[in-house]
């Protein structure tokens, strides 16, 4: 059996198969079963080795063919698996409680094994046809249902779609600059196609104004799961890149240009979640907060080679499950979600205002949550290279943090004298308490996602070695 | 020159149909542009590639175009949406097109001989779809327009990609591409349409 099949067709076949399940509880369970075994075998199973089981003897592939090009899932490559389907499992087990799993299943399957393949196939910039794909497969998530889409959902489309092409010419010319190291100009052409891609596939600022109104204009939770995933996998990308280019991830320019990137993504997150009112914009202001994180942390990585990006991840994927989770019970209906419909929430729904507001703390990095520790790191590794990038730093976390507590006054805020019973179900409170508790674990005890994320750099040949 | 005969002449047809979608103002015409548009770019991309792979552009494009074709005849009269966006109007976007026309007059020589082999018509069609498509993005916020715009773009990037890559599998995933942009731009229009009208 190869790998490729393995983790790559059978999330998009389950995906497929899942459309004629006609219950949210099933659909749920299929997709969390399947990617949980998925993520299991990627952790029990080596790659590219031989397993004795009686006389049976079984193999996962590392490779397999299709047209002529090679689609490689190296055995390096094999926790990271875990994590992307270990975190999209809890996604689709918490799609039940958010009421969405028919419709979050199925295509978020399919999405998932488009973006594993674009990981795998080689030559690896190909992988911004299949980032294409995923985006393409996306859009029905998107959106309220028989409403007309909204102007985010169409910016997202086209600036994903903007992105492939800079993204396969940047291919082609640092091919040219293998071969002709020594030419200036091509380097620069190289480099400038490689960032408009980035920037477009990435929501690098200023091209980030539609993840707010992507989570106004659609369900909190189905828009939540895009702004986890492709980020992530985009990254993955980006750092493959540094990796392979040695004049890349050795020049200060391109360095220097992602952490002021990444400070800008941040300060404005963080400024416009300052001033938010709508519980679902805020969500997105954090998204493109954690992207810049995230850019902050790759120039860290390649700079100083200590692996500052994969311990982002797990906390990361935990707040945003969380903070989907809790908008999606409190939003049922796509009631609006602005600070006046939320007044008094917080006695109707405890369990979702306190994610809510939790997660928003942890992107933050307030301390004891999940985000904290891995906060730390980034600012001591800022404040190593620039004071001032520093204290920028913690401006973006404090905007972050004002965000966190305007939707904490919003919704503690008393909305009659009637006592109101809480209007959670019962899975709703299991799955948001079982999430909180995981936030404050996590913040606790940060070194358990070291089992996970420890071996990551691995993928890698010359990063954070 | 002989070679090159079909490729000018595709350039000529590539120029008169990106100019016309983007001028046009009623969908069936630029559905009818479009096509004639795929014709032309798939003229261009067999200076390079084969004609199978040329063939497979082709009927991809055709087969968007015909999805988003086959949404809109379905569809009640939708309101010719006045982009209240100033300027406005036939003759500033012919103004628009024209730039992009100097624009490829002007680069295509210079790029041709930064990029040797692949040939003036080559990227002069590919400077003209890709940048109509791109101010057909910037200049509206209407559905089958946007798709057009994207489907446009990502003609005019082909026929320059298919002069640097000649693999099967990346054409065979932009064709998949082109026609998931067609379907999406499908199922985007018919959140737009009445239940009546179906």
């Amino acid at each position: 059996m190869s790998g490729p099949a393995l983790w790559i067709l059978v999330p998009m076949a389950v995906g497929a198969v899942s459309l004629i399940l006609l219950s949210e509880r099933g659909a749920a369970w299929a997709g969390g079963i399947t990617c949980l075994a998925l993520a299991a075998l990627a952790l029990l199973v080596p790659i590219d080795q031989a397993l004795l089981i009686g006389s049976l003897s079984f193999k996962v592939g590392s490779t397999a063919s299709l047209l002529g090009r090679s689609i490689i899932i190296p055995p390096a490559d094999a926790p990271f698996l875990a994590l992307l389907f270990g975190t999209s499992a809890l996604w689709f087990l918490g799609a039940e409680a958010a009421g969405v799993a028919r419709r979050l299943v199925p295509l978020g399957m399919v999405i998932l094994g488009l973006l594993i393949g674009s990981l795998a196939v080689q030559p690896f910039l190909y992988a911004a046809i299949m980032i294409e794909m995923a985006a393409l497969v996306a859009i029905p998530l998107l959106g309220a249902p028989g409403q007309p889409p909204a102007r985010a959902v169409i910016k997202f489309l086209i600036y994903e779609t903007l992105g492939m092409p800079c993204l396969l010419l940047a291919g082609w010319l640092l091919a040219g600059v293998e071969t002709s190291p020594g030419d200036p100009a091509l380097t620069i052409q190289a480099t400038v196609m490689l960032g408009m891609g980035f920037a477009l596939a990435l929501a690098v600022f200023p091209l980030n104004d539609w993840m707010p109104g992507l989570m106004e204009a659609s369900e909190p939770y189905l828009a939540g799961f895009l702004l986890w995933l492709f980020p992530v996998v985009i990254v993955i990308f980006g750092l493959s890149f540094l990796d392979s280019y040695a004049w890349l991830r050795t020049s200060t320019a391109i360095l220097n240009g992602l952490r002021v990137m990444g400070l800008l993504m941040l300060l404005s997150g963080g400024a416009w979640s300052a001033l938010e009112r709508n519980a679902a914009r805020l969500l997105g202001h954090a998204a493109i907060a954690e992207t810049g994180l995230m850019l902050i942390a790759m120039s860290l990585t390649a700079s100083s080679g200590d692996d500052l990006v994969f311990p982002l991840l797990i906390p990361r994927g935990a707040a945003m499950i969380l903070w989907a989770l809790a908008l999606s019970v409190l939003g049922r209906g796509f009631a609006p979600m602005d600070a006046t419909a939320l007044k008094g929430m917080g006695r109707t729904h405890p369990w979702a205002v306190a994610s809510v507001v939790l997660s928003a703390l942890s992107v933050a990095g307030f301390p004891l949550l999940a985000g904290f520790p891995d906060r730390i790191d980034l600012w001591d590794g800022l404040g190593a290279t620039s004071i001032l990038d520093a204290v920028w730093f913690l401006v973006g976390m404090a905007g972050l943090t004002l965000g966190g507590l305007r939707q904490l006054a919003a919704v503690i805020g008393e909305s009659g004298e009637q006592p109101i019973p809480p209007q959670e179900s019962v899975l709703q409170r299991g799955m948001l308490g079982a999430g909180i508790a995981l936030l404050v674990i996590l913040g606790l005890f940060p070194r358990i996602t070291e089992l996970l994320t420890g071996p990551l750099p691995l993928m890698f040949e010359h990063l954070a070695r | 020159m002989t070679n090159e005969l079909p490729a000018w002449i595709a350039l000529v047809v590539v120029t008169i149909s990106a100019a016309g979608l983007f001028l046009s103002r009623d969908w069936r015409w630029g559905l009818a542009f479009m096509a004639i548009q795929y014709l032309g770019a798939a003229t261009l991309t067999w200076v390079h590639w084969p004609i199978g792979m040329s063939a497979a552009f082709l009927v991809a494009g055709w087969m968007s175009t015909a999805l988003i074709g086959m949404t809109l005849t379905s569809a009640p009269r939708l309101p010719d949406a006045m982009e209240w966006a100033w300027p406005q109007g036939r003759l500033f976007r012919a103004f628009m097109a024209g730039i992009v026309f100097v624009l490829a007059v002007t680069f295509s020589a210079r790029i041709d001989s930064f990029v040797a082999g692949v040939g003036t018509p080559v990227i002069a069609g590919t400077i003209l779809v890709a940048g109509l498509g791109l101010l057909q993005l910037g200049s509206t916020t209407q559905i089958p327009r946007v798709i057009l715009g994207l489907l446009s773009l990502l003609a005019g990037f082909e026929i320059f990609y298919a002069s640097v890559e000649g693999s099967i599998l990346v054409a065979g995933l932009l064709s998949v591409v082109t026609l998931g942009l067609g379907l999406t731009g499908s199922y985007l229009l018919g959140a737009i349409i009445p239940e009546e009208a179906e």
